[in-house]
């Protein structure tokens, strides 16, 4: 098979930040219908080496040639108008207007200085069909999905004549229909001849659609591979730099527990999750598994009184009692960690150490101030334990990337030595060696008698860490299944997929 | 430290061009052990708007903001000489006027924090009724008293120092002590930060959003007392008259967000010393009457421009280029202003 000529090479990159060298000689090359992934764990420079590509930063060392001709883009404008493109994570749009107007924002077209709608909603119509939608383009953006929303997001980025279509993490907050669709979509561009450069931390997921991949670590290149040549062990074993102990069973013998610490009866709210029976015991791992929107969230919330709950009752360690509010959770020693940190985790403009005591400042309030010694000492600890880095604590923590966000959002949770720990997500978005971390701290915190409740979209991880199973469907709690031999993620798909009516 | 270079720079030139056309300015003496002099007058007038600013930062910082303050401390100087023209001690006009400005403030903040109206729309309110409570408590009139006691508040002096000075350091230092020794500014904060994230992490914001609304009313109080007592007078329509904007003025010149999160008191103080010098130098170096207020928005549009970051990065940039010397600049100045 002849190479095609590259459509843009980086050689020899480097970029240096006060005190760290974020890349160092890296190269990346893409060649024309082709999607190529960009690997590497938090802090190996993915994010770092986009932003040089897309003008965010200037490269301190090295050569980026675009078509032949060598760039240096001042702006991301300017790499937009080159053909560079750029879909972030986080969807930038602007939900509040209509899908034309989010396509076309900033280069309306215009007639005698005015903006010609009938056009842009023609252009917008011919542009969404180029990716296989059909959708209202004058609707606002916030009557569709996520999913569509990120498509949109797409469809705007390759109006500009696109020849390289950046994809930075796109699907961490789509299910697996939505993935699917946007998968078709990027094929679909592919075959126009775009290369796609595209982040994720779905294993699977580059594996289905990606044609090679680039590996970072620590800011270094570590080899360019055909994807199909690669096993993901020795993927992984790249990125991570070591080869990962097989994690196969992080609980040992099945435990009988006789203590139940929360027993909810019932417990429901109109419009959210169905009435519900749940029994967690102390030390235990229960799993929540279903869809995205299935009602996992839904209770987590509930039990932590995020939420308040329409019908039912709760009892914890036997008493019978309400929690209405978060804090009256946290009087009983329930911890939540929420799956959105942005929004409902962290408080961006404080520091690591302020956001870590928090709650811990909360449940004293505000007159007995956690004294600076102590603070030092636990936020100490905790940036050791879990490997925060930066490991500074007077870091502002929008300045982190998102595991170790995650990683702070978690210390804060743990300092105060919850009894029941809701772990919503912990680990979407984070890379494999935090990961682990996370998913073996989650173990040895159920084996020293914390009860944990786990949600996760990958059922693998549910399957490994929890000692039982609840099942969600359609906002309904439909099963409960011991995690005995017997179980497979093919037999939670299938209860997912049946509604538990068959199993 | 250094988002409080800027502050400083702008408040020393302000106070070096005064020299320039009153060579004394910088000069103090001791008058009848009183000190006198241009920079003691700055503090002197500058602490109603010093204390109404630090309650109106701790209000921003929990991502609100208070119009209300010129009406309550129209309303507390109303009350007090109210009561001290019906023979009430001055200890017990001051401690009803104060009272009164804290149910006030708490008001406000039940609206915000415990009924969800916007902070704009629930301090509006009472700034408006508040003009027409304070008339009603003065029946209309002027109420003009005579009680050396209270004059001391505003016009007196203690240790050598105008009184009202000491009660701004006094107030400036409780609030650094609640807010920064104990934890109430982190709570404060992160409220401001992010709301939903503090309520899931346990804190009590109804009770802190009240709180800071009612001590913000309660400087607000004091800063009535002060204009009061200075002139020995109660005007319910002119007393505070337009403060709640200087204040938030002063804030923002001191770097705190108008969004919520990040608060910093001595930036606050350095911005109401900025404001209160200006209109001195206004004054000292002779700009016609009807050219202050131009005036005034020309050097606030300049200050500003100088604090933000990006546009300081544009000039320069500009100039690194050697390109025609800046005319948006310029411009830029002309528009806001």
């Amino acid at each position: 098979m002849a190479v095609p000529a590259p459509v843009l090479t980086m050689s020899g990159i480097g970029k240096q930040f006060p005190g760290v060298k974020a890349l160092d000689g890296v190269d990346l090359r893409l060649l024309p219908g082709e999607v190529h992934a960009l690997m590497g764990e938090n802090g190996a420079g993915k994010s770092t080496l986009i932003k040089v590509l897309t003008g965010v930063y200037p490269a301190d060392a090295g050569t980026i040639e675009l078509g032949g001709a060598t760039v240096a883009f001042g702006s991301p404008l300017e790499a937009q108008q080159a053909g560079i493109s750029t879909v972030y994570q986080e969807v930038n749009l602007c939900t509040n207007l209509s899908v034309a107007e989010n396509i076309f924002i900033g280069r309306e077209p215009r007639r005698f200085g005015r903006i010609d709608w009938k056009r842009m909603r023609a252009r917008a119509n011919e542009l969404l069909s180029r990716l296989e939608l059909s959708l209202d383009v004058s609707a606002p953006l916030s009557t569709y999905s996520l999913a569509i929303q990120q498509m949109v997001a797409i469809a705007r980025a390759i109006d500009v004549d696109a020849r390289v279509l950046i994809l930075d993490e796109p699907t961490s907050s789509l299910d697996a229909d939505e993935v699917e669709q946007l998968f078709r979509v990027m094929r679909r561009l592919k075959e126009e001849g775009i290369a796609i450069l595209f982040v994720s931390h779905f294993l699977d997921q580059i594996y289905e659609i990606s044609d090679r991949m680039t590996i970072l670590r620590n800011g270094r290149l570590v080899g360019e591979y055909l994807t199909k040549e690669l096993p993901q062990v020795e993927l992984v074993a790249k990125m991570i730099g070591q080869e990962l102990a097989a994690l196969e069973r992080l609980h040992g013998e099945a435990k009988v527990f006789a203590r139940p610490l929360i027993e909810a009866r019932e417990l429901g709210r109109a419009g959210a999750i169905e009435p519900f029976s749940l029994t967690i015991h102390e030390g235990e791992v229960v799993g929540l598994a279903g869809l995205l929107g299935s009602g996992r969230t839904e209770i987590a919330r509930l039990l932590f009184g995020a939420d308040h709950a329409g019908t039912g009752e709760i009892a914890v360690s036997g008493s019978q009692t309400s929690l209405r509010t978060p804090r009256a959770a946290m009087t009983h020693k329930i911890a939540f960690c929420s799956e959105n940190r942005k929004a409902d985790g962290l408080v961006p403009d404080l520091t690591v150490r302020e956001n870590i005591i928090l709650a811990l400042q909360a449940t004293r309030g505000w007159t007995r101030p956690v004294p600076r010694e102590q603070q030092d000492e636990l936020v100490g600890k905790y940036i050791k334990a879990l490997r925060i880095s930066p490991p500074n604590p007077e870091h502002l923590v929008r300045n982190l990337s998102g595991g170790n966000q995650q990683k702070v959002l978690l210390a804060r949770w743990l300092i105060l030595e919850p009894r029941l720990l809701i772990l919503d997500e912990p680990t979407r978005g984070i890379d494999v060696g935090a990961k682990t971390e996370i998913q073996r701290l989650v173990a040895e915190l159920s084996d020293g008698g914390m009860a944990v409740l786990f949600i996760s979209a990958e059922l693998e991880e549910v399957l490994r860490l929890s000692h039982k199973v609840e099942v969600l469907r359609d906002r309904r709690l439909v099963a409960e299944l011991p995690n005995d031999d017997s179980l497979t993620t093919d037999v939670l798909m299938e209860t997912i997929a049946s509604g538990g009516r068959t199993s | 430290m250094r988002r409080l270079l800027w502050p400083v720079v702008v408040l020393v030139l302000l106070l070096v061009l005064n020299v320039f056309f009153t060579p004394s300015f910088f000069s103090i003496e001791v008058k009848d052990g009183h000190l006198y002099g241009s920079l003691i007058d700055i503090l002197r007038f500058g602490a109603p708007l010093i204390l109404v600013s630090l309650g109106m930062t701790l209000v921003i910082a929990t991502g609100g903001i208070d119009l209300s303050v010129g009406s309550v401390v129209a309303i507390a100087g109303a009350l007090a000489c109210l009561q001290i023209s019906q023979d009430a001690s001055v200890f017990t006009a001051v401690v009803l006027a104060l009272g009164l400005s804290v149910v006030l403030g708490a008001w406000n903040g039940f609206l915000v924090a415990a009924v969800g109206i916007q902070p704009i729309i629930a301090t509006l309110i009472l700034m408006v009724a508040g003009r027409g409570l304070a008339q009603l408590i003065t029946d209309g009139q002027i109420i003009t008293i005579n009680s050396p006691e209270y004059k001391l508040i505003g016009g007196g002096y203690w240790l050598t120092l105008p009184f009202s000075v000491i009660l701004v350091i006094i107030v400036l230092g409780i609030t650094a002590f609640l807010t920064r020794r104990l934890a109430l500014g982190m709570l404060i904060e992160s409220v401001g930060g992010n709301a939903e994230a503090s309520r899931l992490a346990g804190i009590r914001s109804r009770g802190i959003i009240i709180m800071v609304y009612a001590f913000a009313a309660l400087c607000a109080g004091v800063a009535g007392l002060m204009i009061s007592s200075n002139v020995s007078s109660a005007d319910g329509n002119n007393a505070g008259l337009w403060i709640e904007l200087d204040a938030i003025l002063a804030v923002v010149i001191g770097g705190t967000s108008l969004s919520g999160g990040r608060f910093s008191l001595s930036g606050t103080v350095l911005g109401a010393l900025i404001i209160q010098t200006l209109t001195t130098t206004i004054y000292s170096i002779g700009v016609p009457p009807e050219t202050t207020l131009l005036f005034k928005a020309l050097v606030v549009t300049a200050v500003c421009l100088i604090q933000s970051p990006s546009f300081r990065a544009k000039v320069f940039r500009r100039r690194g280029r050697t390109a025609p010397p800046s005319p948006a600049a310029e411009e830029k100045v002309r528009v806001t202003a």
